[in-house]
């Protein structure tokens, strides 16, 4: 988190947007939309009349109270039990309240990942709550959230060069950070280049709004079975990033991934792995 | 050569952000009408200094935009030639623009005959306006227009805020003229030399050379004192950076800093600090760190060298991650 921060002045704290030519706060906007809640609506629609309990002792989320950027808003989603077989976290759902389409993602997972921890980057358009809600085995759901302070994370305009960006759509990478023992979940992280456009983007060439384009669909597929899948939409930011984990098999030392976009256009990867007992 | 405020909303699905966008539509033709009362009243001159024969530079403070300020924070300023000025960044709203326009007035009565814009951000080109009367050729890199129909609009909006009434007059300028390499102006026995670069602290930076006092105008290509902010590429900056290096000048005139200062010693700092985001963020992403550990950890030995540096420090890294983590 960032002390200090909240006590600027108001005018501080928009210099920095303004001097990075982005995120723009709308102040008369953001006072207008603090009066309504979203999230009776939300929970409603995709929970209906399920109880919700705290996140304690399942699901945790993280994430900076005021965003550094708010096209790229790290999250993390921390697990707080282990997948096993007997009993694991099946489904995480996280929303972004107030942003124009609230579910960023809808993660699908199984045991053999070791652990339901994962991270990614978010798209934030105005302060609002961030949350998580995680549904295990057994069917009961749990709930974390964060407040978070960004704005302009949906209809900013990207900052790269837009023929660039297309020419390297559906580029990917596997990273793993630390390969370690058998036993020991894994962590890698998955890259995706796509712009993710929103809908809500203003081309620069044409002033069109750019029609929305974003990952849909991402399975990653680990000792012949699919280890997650992951439901996108526009919330996740451009160039798609999840990091998460996997149970290291001595007879699997390939990772594959396929990533579907609203286009249609299918991307596949794959990658050799460092697992436990190689040299 | 003026941009229209985005359109309404093209996705029907969000009903509020509908209405904000045609309030701003509303608030703007509101300020032009504004305009046509106010643009026959007098400004007060802004300060300016003159750092060589006919270079004159108003300093910036370093802060954010505010009513005071009339939303400039940069250094901009005029260089005065036989013939005609030109104007090397209008300001951060048209009333600072007027504030300037003011100063060139107390100096000489010679055309303002071209406005130069260094890049697409508010604080270098939303006074631009302020010029209109004298119809200057307003120039700037070719990929401003691009930058400045895309953001512009969220500039505006946003100043508006700031600035309430005195956002006045303030409106987006296309330029009239763009540079894709180089051009040469001349003021009357003045030749100033523009040179337009790749993407480096934007993806239209563009600097202007004096060449009978050997001042190089730099923009936001050079930072002192205020934290440089990546808005480009820190790879391409550094690159820039190389071949600013070599341009033969004795003095800078920095986008943000002092009035003036010795070239090219004046690049020190900041190339310091855009080296250590360099290797120190390829550091935290060789060992498998996020976004979050990078913030944490790269460039914080230079966080008493610069002011404003919590405030754009964090940012610069996210930036830079992502570059970086596709190598």
């Amino acid at each position: 988190m960032q002390p200090g921060h909240r006590s600027t002045a108001s005018a501080r704290r928009f210099a920095a947007s303004a001097a990075f030519a982005l995120a723009l706060a709308a102040a008369p906007a953001l006072a207008a939309g603090e009066e309504d809640d979203p999230w009776p609506d939300l929970r409603e629609t995709l929970f209906g009349e399920r109880p919700i309990a705290g996140g304690a002792g399942v699901v945790s989320l993280e994430a900076p109270y005021r965003a550094y950027d708010a096209a790229i808003v790290p999250v993390t989603i921390g697990a707080e039990i282990p997948q096993t077989a007997e009993r694991y976290i099946k489904t995480l759902t996280l929303i972004v309240d107030k942003n124009p389409a609230p579910v960023a993602a809808i993660f699908n997972l199984t045991p053999e990942m070791g652990t339901a921890t994962i991270s990614t980057r978010i798209r934030v358009n105005e302060y609002t709550n961030v949350r998580v809600i995680a549904e295990t085995s057994d069917g009961a759901l749990h709930m974390a959230e964060k407040f978070v302070k960004a704005a302009g994370g949906c209809s900013a305009p990207a900052l790269k060069d837009m023929a660039a960006a297309e020419a390297r759509i559906g580029k990917m990478k596997l990273k793993q950070s630390r390969p370690g023992g058998a036993e020991q979940p894994q962590e890698v992280q998955l890259l995706v280049s796509h712009p993710n456009y929103t809908g809500f983007q203003m081309n620069q060439l044409t002033r069109h709004y750019i029609p929305a384009h974003f990952v849909q669909d991402i399975k990653v597929s680990y000792g012949g079975q699919t280890l997650m899948t992951v439901e996108g939409a526009i919330s996740l930011s451009e160039d798609p990033s999840i990091h998460f984990s996997f149970l290291p098999k001595a007879d699997s030392k390939e990772m594959s991934v396929e990533v579907r976009d609203t286009e249609g256009e299918v991307f596949t990867g794959s990658w050799p792995l460092s697992v436990a007992g190689e040299s | 050569m003026t941009w229209t405020p985005p359109r309404t909303c093209a996705r029907p699905a969000s009903t509020k952000r509908c209405a904000h966008h045609a309030s701003v539509a509303a608030a703007l033709l509101a300020g032009a009408a504004i305009l046509a009362g106010a643009a026959g009243a007098a400004a007060d001159p802004l300060p300016v200094t003159e750092v060589a024969p006919g270079v004159y530079v108003h300093q910036g403070a370093h802060e954010g935009p505010t009513r005071e300020n009339l939303g400039g924070y940069a250094n901009i300023g005029f260089v005065v030639g036989r013939d005609a000025v030109a104007v090397i960044d209008s300001g951060g709203s048209a009333a600072q623009g007027r504030s300037l326009r003011e100063a060139i007035r107390r100096v000489t009565s010679l055309p303002i005959a071209y406005v130069i814009i260094t890049h697409g951000h508010p604080d270098h080109m939303l006074g631009t306006a302020a010029f209109e009367a004298e119809r200057p050729k307003v120039l700037g890199h070719a990929r401003l227009p691009a930058a400045v129909s895309a953001r512009g609009p969220f500039f505006l909006d946003f100043l508006k805020g700031v600035l309430g009434e005195g956002f006045a007059g303030t409106k987006l300028v296309a330029p009239s003229e763009t540079v894709a390499e180089s051009l040469t102006l001349d003021l009357g026995e003045r030749p100033l030399r523009l040179t337009a670069h790749p993407t480096a602290h934007t993806d239209n930076d563009l600097t202007v050379l004096d060449e009978a006092t050997g001042t190089l105008w730099a923009g936001d290509l050079v930072f002192m004192e205020r934290l440089p902010i990546v808005d480009g590429s820190l790879k391409g900056w550094l690159k820039v950076l190389e071949t600013l290096r070599r341009v033969e000048a004795v003095r800078v005139v920095p986008g943000h800093g002092p009035p003036s200062a010795p070239w090219p010693a004046a690049l020190d700092a900041q190339q310091r600090y855009l080296e250590s985001l360099l290797s120190e963020t390829r550091a935290i992403i060789a060992e498998g760190g996020k976004i979050e550990d990078a913030v944490e950890q790269v460039g914080r030995t230079a966080s008493q060298d610069w002011l404003l540096f919590e405030d754009n420090h964090p940012r610069n890294i996210v930036t830079v991650f992502t570059e970086l983590e596709w190598e």
